[in-house]
């Protein structure tokens, strides 16, 4: 399937000139895309939010109050009250600024863990596109018994080989899952393209195999790239929402996190429902925002392929 | 706060898929209720368990699960009375030791029968004591934790690092008196006869399949069809079934029980590992009650129906503070006025107040209040930040950090949210200008190797339920000898002061040895008793007789269901 | 040339397993904790751990633990679990049928209505039914299992009642055990209430596990259709004047159903993975379970056969679908 995908892009990339008008067409497209809009408004909102995260949190996150505290007890979480338009957590912290709060550490997490996945995948995939051969295969052996393993599996294990959980080890555990498919990807783009008109003008002009491969093939095979990244955003924060459920996340509770919230909210569904409810919106939203624009890009930089 | 629930499923949800889901199951709620003889005894009851047993055979097995299934089958010479600690006749009807507490004379319970129609006798007593102590293989004796925590040693210790046995030989005079002969005399006894793990099995039955061949095979076990089919004692349960697929435990009543019978026809044991799971099979009338409901829990179980029965209090949860660990010490630690900053600076009562469910009271010392040995001139040590910080100012540790452990994938009867517990105790810490290093760790991945064998913490969450009414079960068991746990150097008075109040015969000087005990501990500060809190059992309405145990030993014998 | 291929391809399995076999050996080895703190608990001393250690033998390199665990496994034996005693491979046999069972409703469900839901999705292209079904599976994928879980089981068996909260049987339904598999067996052995109450306990766990590979099917579906809509050769049939329902029958749907074909081949390894968490909250007794509580108690035998056999599997099905690509393509060469 990517094949043929990406067999049609080439031709694409042949007929169009140069990359930047390829994105300009695709944005054109993208402005007329309700689902591109309405994706981009809540990746937009969430960006923001966690980026002011602290000037838009009225309280500290790790701070118990006194008022909150006083009424508070295992079976009894109190509601949202002066000063706390959502209440209280399950220790007596302003459930409010936690969740802008939050919005920050997963924001972080999801970044970061798919910001290395993609390096990982791009150095590995380039690696063997550009050299096949042995390197190739040996390469892609390896990425497939990676592909092998369901990816949530995959996570668990390597977050359970950690010796203490923590922010790191979720982020490593949910970054690897992504490097194959990355690695996958560019490799079958740089394969596509080696062949080409202008790299194999490029060669004959002399031009150095990294070269080569840096200025001509890479930046050509980077658009699937950066859809399946918005993609990988998405599952990048569920994943770490499973590990945080099954004991596998950040160690430090202290910390407000989306999916670490909805873990801990597990004892109270009953006492106080919207503890578990808010966190898991917003995890829901945003996989939702990055998955809407992820389709869509992919759907403006090749509208032929609805898949 | 239900509605808020359905409103949210029903968004989320999609129609389709409701009205599939309406148009095959148009029916009828489990038949939960089928249950309930007529006449008003009979009936099952199914309980939900949070794990499954490890065997049959309590000798081998120091949790909980196989504990309750085992104290419904099994009988004990000493047993405790029902909702308390106290001890109280079983199998023996009187006990007595020698003056130097070295030798037990206990007079038996006459015209008991074990499930297989076997006689109960003091040959079959000291067949058990013998059986214990001659365990034939190295796999069998690792294996038979109370029994060497409580006997120290085996005829022929397979292991290394056993030291030497107490029990010495058991005697027969005649059928209705057994004399237990020991070594040495031990502050645990008599309660300690009245361990689960210390159960009458049937001498035939025993034989008949091999209970001792606990087989080490690779890297695990594989226990005897004693102890996977074929458990018999005398209890007023008889073992019927264990379906492995659905997890279910099928106990019968047995009808030549030598008390009043069971009421109950049939008890099951049903495993459910996922707290809220057990909750919602409850609310559903799919069980009839289950173990160590969540106290976020219990109103919300109250208000529908359901009968929250709360434990006396008989558990310690503290905070241990290592002064040797490794690989490099933290100097800091050693220092008594950090200690005592520590313990200044963690706001206990509403710790407890606000996580605890109620019931739960504030440590004063690292027993609860009815252990004999308590000492009432104890008070809490007052939560004082201030006071924290200057400690800590005055001992030069103002920019101390810690690593602080604390478990995770477990919930302990005296540690009911480990998490919760942990954040609110290092925000405390925060707040002193204590920088708190948080390691999470899963319980058996890491967590028990870490604070008790490696020692590589500075502060760690840990507590213990009481077996036995004697604070050497509770000292002995954290302070007893120098570990990783609390970098306790052997020479330490403390090791010295519990060895000496274990060996001192007699009731009130034993407590007495205790109380001196307790308050040397507490100026020596190895960590930070938090609190002593109750954990329930809840059934649905219409279960009745079932009596909260303090030391969670819950018999279903007076239990019966309408 | 086919009974070389197979056996070449046989051969080849061996020393896949025996790497794979090394790798998880060390991982776990590696993991933090060990089965002697989960046999000992609470209050387990040093010299108590070591010394269980000693006797089952984890004290010893690792490599001469690799060779022992090899030398018992070439006859058959993969030990027992550390933690209930059991042969290993009777736990399997046991929680195999589960999994598939549950595997194998949950695919049922998200094919049965994801196909359809597809279909007429890409039909009604643009309005609010496709709408709607777009915007169903891209919320599906997102919202985690655990807490969909939860969320079913409160509404439909505690608030509702309609299905049992958890579990595989009823307690009070005496059922009698054949192949393992629940409903089939009621339907062997003629116990139809047995069946019945046991496809009652099945609908909620495969609807959670079964949200996700259904919001996929779906979309595939709708691309699909909608990729075959806009064809060439449908073009045709439409000028050819047949009539719309012979054109959507014959031409539209068998076309537009290949490629599905493939993806609901992908969702099984899915599945699998979500059954793990799945089986953790609705208490089902699988392989997932069986598989998390290993990895929570360290139980190295169990963890060990679960996941070479698991791979065994794996390979083996593998080499089926090579093997049947070329029975019924014959330009595929088995080399």
């Amino acid at each position: 399937m990517t094949t043929t995908w990406l067999e049609r892009r080439r031709s694409r990339i042949d007929d169009v000139a140069a990359g930047r008008s390829l994105g300009a067409e695709a944005f054109r497209r993208l402005r007329r895309e309700p689902a591109a809009i309405v994706g981009a408004i809540i990746i937009g909102l969430f960006v923001v939010v966690a980026a002011f995260a602290p000037l838009l949190a009225p309280h500290d996150g790790g701070q118990a109050f006194p008022q909150l505290q006083e009424n508070l007890r295992p079976g009894n979480i109190p509601g949202p009250q002066e000063g706390f338009p959502l209440g209280s957590d399950q220790l007596g912290r302003d459930f409010f600024s936690r969740m802008i709060l939050a919005s920050q550490q997963t924001l972080l997490v999801g970044v970061l863990a798919t910001l290395i996945g993609l390096v990982f995948g791009v150095v590995i995939g380039t690696v063997a596109g550009a050299f096949g051969g042995w390197v190739d295969t040996v390469l892609m052996r390896v990425t497939d018994v990676l592909l092998a393993i369901p990816s949530l599996l995959l996570a668990i294990s390597v977050a359970a080989l950690a010796a203490s959980p923590s922010q790191t080890t979720v982020i490593i555990a949910v970054s690897i899952v992504s490097v194959p498919i990355f690695a996958r990807l560019l490799r079958g783009a740089m394969l596509a393209q080696r062949n080409s008109d202008h790299v194999v003008a490029a060669t004959a002009l002399g031009v150095k195999r990294p070269a080569v491969v840096l200025r001509h093939m890479l930046p050509n095979s980077i658009g699937p790239v950066i859809v399946q990244a918005t993609l990988t955003l998405a599952t990048a924060i569920l994943d770490a929402a499973a590990l945080s459920f099954l004991g596998l996340g950040d160690a430090d509770p202290g910390r407000a996190e989306w999916g670490l919230m909805l873990a801990q909210a597990q004892t109270y569904l009953d006492v106080r429902p919207a503890l578990a409810f808010y966190p898991a919106l917003a995890i829901i939203l945003v996989a939702l925002g990055f998955t809407l624009l992820g389709e869509s890009l992919r759907e403006a930089i090749d509208p032929k392929g609805r898949r | 706060m239900r509605s808020a629930v359905r409103r949210f499923s029903a968004a989320c949800v999609a129609g389709a898929l409701a009205i599939t889901l309406a148009a095959c199951a148009e029916s009828q709620r489990d038949p939960g209720s089928e249950q309930g003889g007529a006449d008003g005894t009979g009936g099952t009851m199914v309980f939900g368990a949070a794990g499954a047993p490890r065997s049959f055979d309590p000798l081998f097995a120091q949790d909980g699960e196989t504990f309750r299934v085992s104290r419904q089958i099994y009988d004990t010479l000493i047993t405790y009375k029902q909702g308390t600690s106290e001890l109280e006749p079983a199998l023996a009807t009187s006990w007595t030791p020698s003056p130097d507490g070295t030798e037990w004379t206990f007079t038996l319970r006459e015209g008991v029968k074990f499930h297989d129609g076997s006689d109960f006798n003091a040959e079959a007593v000291c067949f058990n004591f013998n059986r214990w102590f001659n365990l034939p293989t190295a796999a069998a004796q690792s294996q038979a934790i109370y029994y060497y925590e409580t006997f120290g040693g085996y005829a022929n210790n397979l292991t290394e690092d056993t030291t030497d046995p107490v029990y010495n030989s058991c005697q027969a005079p005649n059928p209705t008196t057994a004399v237990v002969k020991l070594n040495r005399a031990k502050g645990a006894f008599p309660a300690a006869f009245g361990l689960t793990s210390l159960s009458i099995s049937s001498p035939t039955a025993l034989q008949q399949y091999n209970a001792d061949e606990v087989t080490q095979s690779g890297e695990s076990f594989s226990y005897s069809a004693y102890a996977n089919e074929h458990p018999t004692g005398t209890g007023p349960f008889r073992f019927e079934s264990y379906d492995r697929t659905n997890q279910t435990i099928t106990l019968v009543r047995n009808d030549q029980y030598w008390g009043q019978p069971a009421k109950l026809d049939r008890l099951i044991f049903r495993v459910i590992p996922d707290e809220n799971a057990r909750k919602q099979e409850l609310q559903s009338g799919t069980i009839d009650g289950f173990d160590f409901p969540s106290a976020a829990d219990w109103p919300a179980l109250e208000e529908a129906g359901h009968q929250v029965l709360v434990r006396p209090v008989f558990n310690i949860l503290y905070l241990g503070i290592n002064q040797q660990k490794k690989p490099s010490a933290n100097p800091a630690m050693q220092d008594v006025r950090v200690r005592q900053a520590i313990a200044h600076a963690i706001d206990r009562e509403s710790l407890v107040r606000t996580q605890f469910p109620e019931g739960a009271v504030v440590a004063s010392q690292f027993i609860p209040e009815t252990v004999a040995g308590y000492n009432p001139d104890l008070q809490p040590i007052p939560y004082d930040p201030e006071r924290a910080r200057a400690l800590l100012a005055e001992a030069g540790a103002s920019n101390l950090t810690v690593d602080f452990y604390y478990p995770t994938e477990v919930s302990r009867p005296y540690m009911p949210n480990p998490t919760n517990i942990f954040t609110a105790i290092a925000e405390n810490l925060r707040q002193v200008g204590i920088t708190v290093n948080p390691v999470a760790q899963p319980w058996n991945g890491g967590y028990l190797d870490s604070v008790q064998v490696n020692g590589v913490h500075d502060l760690h969450l840990l507590g213990w339920t009481g077996d036995y009414n004697d604070a050497g079960n509770f000292l002995g068991s954290f302070f007893g000898s120098a570990g990783a746990e609390f970098g306790l150097t052997p020479d330490s008075p403390i090791i010295a002061g519990i060895n000496q109040a274990d060996a001192t015969v007699g009731e009130e000087p034993h407590a007495a040895a205790y109380r001196d005990v307790n308050e040397l501990i507490m100026d020596q500060l190895p960590g930070v008793p938090l609190s002593s809190s109750p954990p329930a059992i809840v059934v649905r309405q219409g279960v009745s007789g079932l009596i909260p145990s303090p030391l969670t030993d819950e018999r279903f014998l007076t239990v019966s269901v309408d | 040339m086919m009974l070389r291929f197979v056996v070449r391809r046989l051969l080849q399995v061996i020393p896949t397993l025996l790497l794979l076999s090394i790798v998880v050996f060390a991982w776990l080895r590696s993991l933090p904790g060990g089965p002697a703190t989960a046999l000992l608990g609470d209050r387990a001393t040093p010299e108590r751990i070591a010394e269980l250690n000693r006797v089952m033998g984890l004290d010893q390199p690792i490599w001469v633990q690799y060779g022992r665990f090899l030398g018992r496994v070439a006859t058959g034996d993969f030990g027992t679990s550390s933690i209930t005693g059991q042969p290993v491979l009777d736990e399997i046999g046991r929680a195999l049928p589960a999994t598939i069972e549950l595997s194998l409703a949950a695919l049922v469900i998200a094919v049965g209505l994801g196909i359809p839901l597809g279909y007429v999705a890409a039909r009604y292209r643009g309005r609010p039914l496709d709408v709607v079904t777009v915007i169903g599976t891209l919320v599906g994928v997102a919202v985690p299992v655990f807490f969909l879980g939860y969320v079913l089981k409160d509404v439909f068996a505690v608030d509702l009642g309609w299905f049992p909260p958890s579990g595989r049987q009823s307690v009070a339904v005496d059922a009698t055990n054949v192949t393992g598999f629940a409903v089939l067996d009621g339907i062997l052995t003629r116990e139809f209430d047995a069946s019945f109450d046991a496809l009652r306990h099945l609908v909620l766990p495969s609807l959670a596990l079964a949200t996700i590979p259904l919001a996929v099917i779906v979309r595939i579906t709708r691309a699909s259709v909608l990729d075959v809509l806009g064809s060439d050769f449908v073009r045709t049939a439409n000028s050819k004047g047949l009539a719309p329902s012979t054109i959507r029958g014959r031409h539209v749907l068998r076309n537009a159903l290949l490629p599905v074909s493939t993806t609901i081949g992908l969702q099984v390894g899915l599945l699998l993975a979500g059954a793990v968490l799945t089986e953790r909250v609705f208490v089902w007794g699988g392989v997932g379970t069986l598989l998390a509580d290993a990895i929570t108690l360290r139980d190295y035998p169990r963890l060990q056969a679960v996941l070479l056999l698991g791979a065994l599997i794996y390979v083996l099905v593998n080499l089926l679908v090579d093997l049947s690509y070329a029975i019924i393509d014959p330009r595929v060469r088995l080399s």
